[in-house]
């Protein structure tokens, strides 16, 4: 392509006429070096357009002569001198003003503050009912397929609990097994100014069968296993699978939610317990290395002062936080609109949620065990 | 209009693993013309699209565009490249968090130094020479029909006045009256821009009313090249097919009124 040619014009006025003289490239890549000056330019009618010394037109030069011709009310153009592509390009690129709305602007007053802040509280009501009202749609199409369980969707169930379960299990067991070597190590340094180290089996034991075990598991399904969920449920919904799903008699809630939140049922009960052994296991080094608690007298120590009641006490909750996640994560999916932002804000918004409401069920949990004494 | 081919293709291999899509493939394209490229359901036509425009690599042969080889060069020398063709895909691929405005002012600016308004003022022309309203530009691209969402996206392969527009199945999903408006619209533009298109489509109208000359992909490579009356004396069983088969008879008496 030989090198563009800056782009000139000049006009010329003289008593009955004006001409415009054109000259260099009037393109998209070079037109930006006078386009001021021709914004400032206005033409009078009829004046007369000379394109001989015109090198190459596109559109954008084009646009930018008619819409001084359009400005001037002179139109068909009266052009001077030949050039290739000038009269077809302006016909093509003529075709009326057409006005676009200006587009209103934002504002940013106090008002507009207490009106986020009035959305924001009202939103997040009816996103808490909106969730408990899925939550009774989810209940009741898994009660139906229990009544049914050759409808049941067993490849994709067993599926869900590989790539969701098993496939955590190292990452729960790993952070587990640190955070249990944390605790060890703070409640160690602790006790011994009373010299008494061998209360660390009772602070890991109570931490990691009470809370710790599950609500490390909780969380790390909140960050893994919510965004997978949802991230694939929504580009479902954005490919207008689902649409199709629906149309072919299938219920995405048969087909999508229920696997997910049975798989899930299951396996955060399996995966709470490897983190709890994890956890009791990252005491066990600790106690073992810095503390002179061999395995044995550790293991022995739990077993006779930490009751088994802890450890139903953590386990009972990880089904709920495994159906949490799993509702939180299947209902941002099918929120999912069509752009790609959407699917991005609703897997934040999933991640969010879920970690939410597994420390806020934690609590709950722990005032409810308070009132009955356990 | 200079002899040299705008585009330049020769002994092509293009593979998918053990998978060989296209194979000693040659293909001259000269400029200024509208070239149809027709065959079967999944010979390859897109993926030779792919490879000349650098999205897929080739395994060997030698692609040339505006007479360079693109895989030696360097990467601003790429971009100037680049920015002379326009590519519109299959299904619009329109960036889906962008308004069609902004979809069309993403080329204006990443290439130009032109100011907001403009760039504002000649998407908006692009939209209009389209085919779609200027109220269309404030639609998210989710928002749209699949024939709005096929214009917007020519509106955006069109923003840099291209010299070598690439078109993968522009008017498939369209209504006839529609794809037909279609047509009109790339030949005039064609016309008045002086556009080398690349056309990949399956609609035999569109060949008749468009293109000045047709290759046919088959069998990993070109069967055949040439205008639609050379191209009917080709004695291939697909080709014959192509033309004498009911669709291809429908849309014969197009040529036939036109010439």
């Amino acid at each position: 392509m030989l090198n563009p040619v800056a782009p000139g014009f000049a006009l010329e006025k003289s008593d009955e006429e004006s001409i415009l003289r054109l000259t260099g490239d009037w393109t998209v890549a070079t037109l930006h070096t006078i386009e001021h000056e021709i914004a400032a330019l206005t033409l009078a009618p009829g004046v007369r357009i000379d394109v001989s010394g015109l090198g190459r037109l596109d559109t954008a030069g084009a646009f930018l002569i008619d819409r001084l011709l359009r400005a001037a009310g002179s139109w068909p153009p009266r052009l001077i001198g030949e050039h290739p592509s000038a009269t077809s390009l302006l016909e093509q690129v003529h075709a009326g003003p057409d006005p676009v709305a200006a587009v209103p602007a934002k504002s940013f007053g106090v008002i507009d503050l207490l009106e986020r802040i009035g959305r924001g509280t009202v939103d997040l009501l009816s996103e808490l009912v909106a969730t408990l009202a899925f939550l009774g749609e989810t209940v009741a199409t898994i009660l139906r397929l229990a009544a049914q369980p050759w409808k049941l969707r067993w490849t994709s169930i067993v599926s869900v609990m590989e790539e969701a379960g098993l496939n955590a299990m190292p990452i729960v067991a790993f952070l587990s097994f640190f955070v249990g070597m944390v605790v060890a190590y703070i409640g160690a340094t602790t006790l011994s100014d009373f010299d008494l180290e061998i209360y660390t089996v009772e602070l890991i034991g109570y931490s990691m069968l009470r809370e710790f075990g599950v609500v490390l598991t909780g969380i790390v399904l909140a960050g893994r296993t919510n965004s997978s969920f949802t991230a694939q449920i929504g580009t479902m919904k954005m490919r207008q699978e689902i649409d199709a799903m629906q149309t072919l008699g299938l219920k995405p809630m048969e087909v999508i939610v229920a696997p997910r939140v049975l798989a899930m049922l299951v396996m955060t009960p399996i995966l709470a317990f490897v983190a709890t052994l994890a956890g009791i296991a990252g005491g066990v080094v600790v106690g073992w290395t810095s503390l002179d608690i061999s395995p044995g007298l550790f293991i022995e120590r739990l077993r006779t002062s930490v009751p088994l009641d802890q450890f139903w006490v953590g386990m009972a909750k990880a089904p709920v936080f495994g159906l949490v996640v799993a509702l939180i994560a299947c209902r941002q999916g099918l929120l999912t609109g069509g752009s790609v932002q959407s699917l991005g804000h609703r897997t934040t918004t999933s991640v969010v949620q879920a970690i939410f409401a597994i420390i806020v069920l934690d609590a709950l949990f722990a005032i409810f065990y308070m009132e009955l004494g356990i | 209009m200079t002899a040299e081919p705008i585009i330049r293709i020769r002994d092509l291999k293009v593979a998918f693993g053990p998978a060989v899509v296209l194979e000693h493939l040659d293909l001259d394209i000269p400029r200024g013309e509208v070239i149809g490229v027709i065959g079967p359901s999944g010979c390859g036509k897109s993926v030779l699209l792919r490879a000349i425009t650098g999205l897929k690599t080739p395994e060997s042969g030698s692609i040339e565009v505006f007479g360079q080889q693109l895989e030696t060069l360097r990467r601003d020398e790429r971009t100037a490249i680049e920015r002379r063709w326009g590519i519109m895909f299959q299904d619009g691929a329109l960036f889906s968090n962008l308004t069609v405005r902004e979809n069309v002012m993403v080329p204006l600016k990443e290439h130009t130094k032109l100011s907001p308004a403009l760039m504002r003022d000649l998407a908006d022309m692009k939209i209009r020479l389209a085919g779609l309203n200027a109220s269309a530009g404030d639609k998210y691209p989710s928002d749209l029909s699949g024939g709005m969402r096929k214009r917007a996206a020519l509106a955006r392969a069109l923003a840099l006045d291209p010299e070598l527009l690439f078109l993968d199945e522009p008017t498939a999903g369209l209504d006839p009256i529609t794809a037909a408006a279609f047509d009109a619209l790339l030949r005039s533009l064609q016309r008045a821009l002086g556009l080398t298109v690349f056309l990949v489509t399956h609609d035999v109208d569109t060949l008749h009313a468009t293109c000045d000359r047709i290759v046919v992909l088959g069998e990993k490579h070109v069967l055949a090249v040439g205008t639609i009356p050379e191209l009917r004396q080709v004695d291939h069983p697909w080709i014959q097919e192509y033309f004498s088969g009911p669709r291809g008879r429908a849309a014969a008496p197009v040529i036939e009124q036109e010439a």
